[in-house]
């Protein structure tokens, strides 16, 4: 049996303010709490809250044959707990029907995974343990930001402790292949790899609402008949799209909605099923592995990572990111860690990108030159916070091993007053024996 | 003694150095009591300063004849001019203008700025400076910089006074060699026409004599000055969150000024000193260029942008800063170290810059020098002497640099071409 796998991308980044020169070491809130509310709130409205909606009639209808996953950043969680408690409700309630996957990601869907390791690991637990608080459940499949996959990233994975991941099925990667099928990863054979079908991803995605296509009106029939069409042995149909598709990108009116409500139905016809990530890994069994060795997303024609670090002002950024990562681990004070995860944003990477000058990225930001100018002030005013906890005088092996002497030397203490107590009560019980006497 | 004088912009609302030069120059010859100034610009806001001269809006002007009552006159114009004026100039229409766009004051409309179609813009100030010229009584003529020129000779031609031009800048200055063939017409037409050239440098004067072909008797270097400052600009706080030192570039980010050098300075210094940040203040077409060139040199978490700054943002980054650096390619005078140093910042400035040659308590350089830039930047924030020597010593040299001695200079000037 064919079985369709739907899966959502849901994430908003902390946007930032109007960070000037001048406010570098006066200020240390940095974003734009505005927009931000204004944005998640009209987003709320017009795709998450009439979206799950749908999703929840179609698994009731269906008799719970409809299944979706999902992913969730913590930065969009955090959001919409401050700005939309309503649609966390509205998750938790289709997390009850058991159709509903989470999947694990970076907490901040970040750029970690081209980075550093431990960073990645961190952001991972991070969000895994902000799912498993909100929805009771811990995600066994992973997916990075906008599915983000390497070979290196694919053994990152599985050392956190995850047996599969879903990515992009990129044209440059496959070749001939299919990507209908279950794959592994070519230097982690433990790795299972389910990989987006771009042609039928993007013709809800991409073209659903666009008039010039040879295809419009797209129709639920006509979509699940294509389907049906490919061949018999390609047991898997991976749907990957960002969950806005339904009611920000395409708006309501297109008819988006009741063409989501019809696929069941016209799936059921055609003996097509739904699957859930893991479910597939378990059931499916890999055909073949697949060689990344430069990291590939699901963005742009190219599916690679130019679109964050692809010129000289993303890379600039980044770099001065990376170089104060080991610093931030050695922090525990709360705001520098949680200012830190939102600076992680792939967002404010995508917003300094110049390869659509003049139209076609979203961003709040004029141009790609205020946006990296903007982002530089404030990792500059971050960065000087770190250094009033740990000066940069000191390098970090030598901090590092201060730490732990620190540390031990509490330990130590901790261990010698015990014994000291010991041998107190020792001394007191051997006086009272003596007294005895 | 009466001046008309033709000039593009004036304070508040400035662009550039022309505005505030002209201010400067006015208020410093007002002092003279016999002299007398009408001020022409464009357009008027209504909320110059009026006490010292008076102002003429080429865009209240009239042109053409509209049968307009007084009281409508009154309305439309405010505090601009008055009817009385307004009727005086109505006049003094001397041709049949109908042809052009005017408006129901039958007067042109115009941007006072630097818009594309800035030929048209000057062209249509000459008409209208032909108006003025005759309402007007006067002795002498004084227009400032290219775009006032047309209309200073129409007005010599008209009443057969003599004209004096003020360069404040040549177009060499502008495009580092590369003139715009109208522009550099315009420029020299007007110092053919004069009668005397004053210009703001030597550095100015060689030009103007080698490459506008003008007699070395014919031109005079009168240097600019600074206004003293106003008490709430003294009083500005140091505003700055970080304690690191400041060292400031400000002006428009063009090829003229040098950023590119500034920047390269910065990479140098931070090589060495890393208690040190760099702020590029100012907007202008190389802007993007320089952020991607911080970015390349990997300063950018050190050197920061502003955009553009007006009024009082500009002594608020001068009041944070502990260097001042122009590192411009070529300036005809250079006002901005000037009011650095007033503020006590110690400047660097390049050796091709005009305000070098009045300047003994400021470090100069060559523009390209990157090296003797980046080193002289290192002296100041690291040499806590050589700091204070530059910003008291700076200080007091730039407050005996008035504009009431440019002032009489350009009076003596006035004297001799009335003479003639």
């Amino acid at each position: 049996m064919k079985t369709i796998c739907f899966y959502f991308q849901i994430h908003q980044p902390f946007r930032l303010k109007r960070y000037r020169f001048f406010d570098i070491g006066n200020d240390h809130y940095y974003y734009d709490d505005f927009s931000n509310e204004e944005i998640i709130r009209r987003i709320a409205e017009k795709c998450y809250i009439p979206a799950n909606r749908t999703i929840l009639d179609m698994i009731k209808s269906s008799g719970g044959k409809f299944k979706v996953a999902f992913s969730i950043s913590g930065t969009a969680i955090e959001q919409m707990e401050i700005y939309a408690p309503e649609v966390i409700d509205s998750f938790k309630e289709l997390a009850a029907t058991g159709n509903v996957e989470f999947l694990a990601e970076t907490y901040s869907h970040s750029l970690a995974s081209l980075a550093d390791k431990e960073e990645f690991k961190d952001q991972i637990r991070m969000h895994k343990e902000k799912i498993h608080s909100l929805f009771g459940v811990t995600p066994k499949v992973f997916r990075n930001t906008e599915l983000i996959y390497s070979d290196t990233i694919s053994e990152w994975v599985y050392k956190a402790g995850f047996k599969g991941m879903i990515t992009e099925g990129a044209k440059h990667v496959l070749g001939w292949k299919s990507p209908n099928y279950l794959y592994t990863s070519k230097v982690q054979p433990l790795l299972k790899l389910l990989l987006k079908n771009d042609r039928f991803s993007e013709d809800i995605s991409d073209r659903f609402n666009n008039y010039a296509w040879n295809e419009y009106p797209l129709t639920a029939d006509k979509f699940i008949s294509w389907i049906a069409e490919t061949p018999p042995e390609q047991q898997i149909i991976n749907l990957f799209m960002n969950y806005e598709v339904l009611g920000s990108y395409h708006p309501a009116e297109s008819g988006i909605f009741d063409f989501f409500k019809a696929l069941p139905r016209f799936a059921a016809e055609k003996e097509i099923g739904f699957i859930l990530p893991s479910e597939a890994f378990n059931l499916l069994k890999p055909v073949d592995s697949i060689s990344v060795p430069y990291p590939m997303s699901w963005v742009d024609e190219e599916r690679d990572c130019s679109a964050w670090l692809g010129n000289l002002l993303q890379q600039e950024a980044f770099t001065k990111l990376k170089e104060i990562v080991e610093r931030v681990r050695l922090c525990e004070d709360r705001r520098i860690r949680q200012d830190w995860n939102y600076l992680q944003s792939s967002d404010h990477f995508y917003y300094m990108s110049t390869k659509h000058m003049g139209g076609g990225v979203f961003s709040p930001y004029d141009n790609p030159y205020e946006a990296f100018n903007n982002y530089m002030n404030v990792l500059s005013d971050f960065i000087l916070r770190v250094e009033a906890q740990y000066p940069t005088s000191i390098e970090n092996e030598e901090l590092n091993s201060l730490l732990t002497t620190i540390k031990n030397q509490g330990l130590e203490i901790e261990s010698l007053k015990k014994e000291l107590d010991k041998f107190k009560k020792n001394e007191t019980v051997t006086e009272v024996k003596k007294g005895k006497k | 003694m009466k001046a008309l004088m033709f000039g593009w912009e004036f304070p508040p609302h400035i662009l550039g150095g022309l505005g505030t030069a002209s201010y400067g120059l006015t208020r410093g010859m007002a002092l003279q009591p016999d002299m007398d100034i009408t001020f022409v610009i464009p357009k008027p806001w209504g909320d110059e300063d009026q006490s010292f001269l008076k102002i003429v809006g080429a865009c209240n002007t009239p042109i053409v004849w509209r049968d307009v009552d007084y009281n409508y006159v009154k309305n439309r114009l405010g505090e601009k001019m008055s009817p009385e004026e307004y009727y005086k100039l109505r006049d003094n229409i001397y041709a049949d203008f109908s042809y052009r766009g005017v408006n129901d004051l039958g007067c042109i409309e115009f941007s006072g700025r630097y818009p594309d179609n800035l030929l048209e813009e000057i062209n249509n100030y000459s008409i209208v400076a032909g108006v003025i010229a005759r309402a007007e009584s006067f002795d002498v003529i004084h227009a400032h910089d290219w775009l006032t020129y047309p209309a200073g000779i129409h007005a010599k031609q008209i009443s057969g006074k003599p004209m004096v031009i003020h360069v404040h800048a040549t177009d060499y200055d502008r495009s580092r060699g590369n003139v715009n063939p109208e522009v550099y017409a315009i420029e020299k037409n007007g110092m053919d026409f004069a009668d005397h050239i004053i210009t703001v440098s030597n550095l100015t004067r060689n030009t103007v004599i080698e490459k506008y072909h003008q007699d070395p008797s014919k031109v005079t270097t009168v240097h600019n000055a600074v206004e003293p400052l106003s008490q709430d600009i003294v009083s500005i706080q140091d505003k700055r969150g970080v304690k690191d030192k400041v060292v400031t570039f400000l002006g428009r980010i063009t090829m003229q000024k040098g950023p590119e050098y500034f920047v390269e300075a910065a990479a140098k210094v931070l090589e060495k000193a890393d208690n040190v940040r760099f702020v590029m203040a100012g907007s202008g077409d190389m802007m993007n260029q320089m952020v991607r060139l911080a970015a390349s040199r990997n300063i950018s978490d050190r050197f920061h942008f502003t955009g553009f700054m007006k009024g009082k943002q500009v002594y608020e980054v001068l009041k944070s800063s502990d260097v001042y650096v122009m590192p411009s390619v070529s300036e005809p005078f250079g006002i901005s170290p000037l009011e650095a140093m007033q503020c006590g910042v110690p400047s660097i400035i390049s050796k091709q810059s005009g305000c070098a040659e009045i300047l003994d308590y400021a470090v100069k350089v060559d523009y390209w020098d990157i090296e003797a830039m980046a080193d002289a930047i290192y002296g100041i924030i690291t040499y806590p002497a050589m700091y204070q020597f530059l910003k008291e010593e700076g200080k007091k040299e730039v407050d005996n640099i008035k504009w009431e001695y440019a002032g009489q200079k350009v009076r003596r000037i006035y004297d001799q071409v009335m003479n003639k």
